[in-house]
């Protein structure tokens, strides 16, 4: 497994995703209020980029009248038939056990750490005193 | 159909984005999609094209289709415009009324050689005015031409007629006869009555005459509600309804002798599903097995004609758990019945590369996703005809 730098922190503010190819792999990375996400950037169905998709929550409900939210802002659903998935593990909302899109560890580094240790950034470069999202794969 | 713009999601980041290798590792195969869904940029696009009167009507009156709800489809949609979430252009406007967005979206990135346009909206097909419908369709089909089928000659209209005028559907389709950029009729299955009936019988005649296919899209105003009870509760419930109009349209026009009368009729149902054709075919036999003194103006297995006359497109297909199970439908069906179709720009969209799960040969996949299109339609692609 190797560490990849994929960009700035400051470049992925909360709110927002980045597509980023790596090692081949189109993955999409996402910051959801200061933590982050990275998923296979393509929908197992029929193969939709899920980057264009919208965040939303599950709906859950017993008994009709009275339903729950949950994972509010933490489901990605694609863009094309609406697949939900957890962003969390990837794992989808109708059939969780069969159905998953691939996730990947996804976080924040120091520059200065980035500096110290193995990792791949080939676009850009790495200063010490900046933070810098990074995707294990 | 309603186009309720809602587009907030948040912002995408696309740089540094390479291109996504294509699905699959064959040689992609360049197709025929028989379901390409256009709109104007702006509702003025069409002006041009209607007279001053026509002009003053609509801005006066509005635009309204035969429903509960003016100008207003009957069901809220799954999705903004109905359409895929990332279909919307770049420069603005809703989506499919960017010619050149839908170049690289969908027809270059597909391999599309040649796509039918299906008008949903604006459409005269079902106005309560039919006078104002017959000049809203003649619009509609000049402005297909002008802003579509003349520019991008992989793109194919189809004449919008108002059919429940037959006389002036009938005109429309003469006026168009002959003309290289429509390909077929277009006609819709909830109509004010089955479309096997005598009323629409014109029509058939007018296509037989002028050797064009009817394109039959999922859809329609009737008036009435969507299923043969009352009003559905859910999209889902509606969406599923397509199917049964297509069910409804197809036992009516077999049964009311509409393909005996017109032995070389061609009629493409688009956008109903197909898994359910089998069964159907198998139920009308058998009831006409039973009850043929009753139709003895149809002389032969409604599955004859159903196999004889009829194609279907094949999204949005069924996905059966068992691929396989998909594999005994078209069987039944036969190979040269399915005419691949995306419904682009749709949420509903099937994509090309990945939508059949089921193993094809060579020969049954260049069948569906081509052949058989340009069998039905002729060869109608660029620098071929």
């Amino acid at each position: 497994m190797a560490r990849h730098v994929v960009a700035p922190l400051a470049e992925l503010p909360p709110g927002t995703r980045r597509q980023v190819t790596i090692e081949g792999r189109d993955i999409v990375v996402l910051n959801i209020g200061d933590e982050l996400f990275a998923l296979l950037d393509r929908c197992p169905h029929q193969g939709a980029s899920l980057a264009g998709g919208m965040l939303c929550g599950f709906v859950e409900s017993a008994v009709p009248g009275e339903y729950r939210m949950s994972h509010q802002g933490e489901v990605l659903r694609c863009p094309w038939h609406g697949w939900e998935f957890d962003v969390r593990t990837g794992r989808s909302w109708c059939d969780p056990r069969r159905i998953r899109v691939r996730s990947y560890d996804a976080h924040v580094e120091s520059g200065q750490t980035l500096v110290e240790g193995p990792y791949v950034a080939e676009t850009f470069p790495v200063a010490v005193e900046d933070a810098y999202v990074v995707v294990d794969l | 159909m309603s186009l309720d713009i809602a587009t907030s999601i948040d912002s995408v980041t696309t740089a540094d984005v390479a291109p996504a290798p294509a699905v699959g590792s064959r040689t992609p195969l360049a197709i025929v999609d028989c379901d390409i869904h256009p709109l104007p940029r702006r509702s003025s696009d069409l002006n041009p094209f209607l007279s001053a009167r026509w002009r003053r009507h609509l801005e006066t009156y509005g635009n309204g289709n035969r429903s509960p709800f003016f100008a207003n489809t009957p069901y809220p949609r799954f999705t903004p415009a109905l359409s895929r979430r990332d279909a919307w252009p770049p420069t603005g406007g809703l989506p499919g009324s960017d010619l050149e967005f839908m170049r690289s979206q969908h027809l270059d990135a597909n391999h599309v050689e040649l796509g039918m346009l299906q008008v949903l909206a604006p459409s005269g097909m079902a106005q309560r005015n039919v006078e104002f419908g017959a000049a809203l369709c003649t619009a509609v089909n000049d402005w297909q031409v002008a802003a579509w089928a003349e520019p991008e000659p992989r793109l194919k209209a189809s004449i919008t007629v108002a059919q429940e005028d037959a006389h002036a559907a009938v005109a429309e389709i003469e006026a168009r006869t002959g003309d290289p950029h429509f390909a077929q009729i277009a006609m819709a299955p909830r109509a004010f009555n089955p479309l096997g009936q005598r009323a629409y019988w014109p029509i058939y005649e007018a296509a037989v005459a002028a050797g064009l296919p009817i394109g039959v899209h999922a859809g329609g105003y009737s008036g009435a509600a969507d299923t043969g009870s009352g009003h559905p509760s859910f999209y889902a419930e509606d969406h599923h309804s397509n199917a049964m109009s297509m069910q409804t349209l197809l036992s009516s026009m077999i049964l009311e002798g509409v393909f005996e009368r017109f032995p070389t009729l061609r009629i493409v149902l688009v956008e109903g599903g197909f898994a359910w054709a089998a069964s159907l075919g198998w139920r009308l036999d058998q009831h006409w097995a039973r009850f043929r003194d009753e139709v003895p103006h149809v002389p032969l297995p409604p599955s004859t004609y159903l196999k004889r006359n009829v194609w279907i497109t094949t999204q949005p297909m069924e996905e059966p758990t068992m691929p396989r199970h998909l594999r005994e439908v078209v069987e039944w069906m036969g190979w040269d019945r399915l005419l691949f179709s995306t419904d682009y720009p749709h949420w509903d969209y099937d994509e090309p590369a990945q939508c059949f799960g089921v193993g094809f040969d060579d020969a049954q996949r260049a069948m569906i996703f081509r052949d058989n299109a340009l069998h039905l339609y002729g060869d109608l692609r660029p620098g071929r005809s």
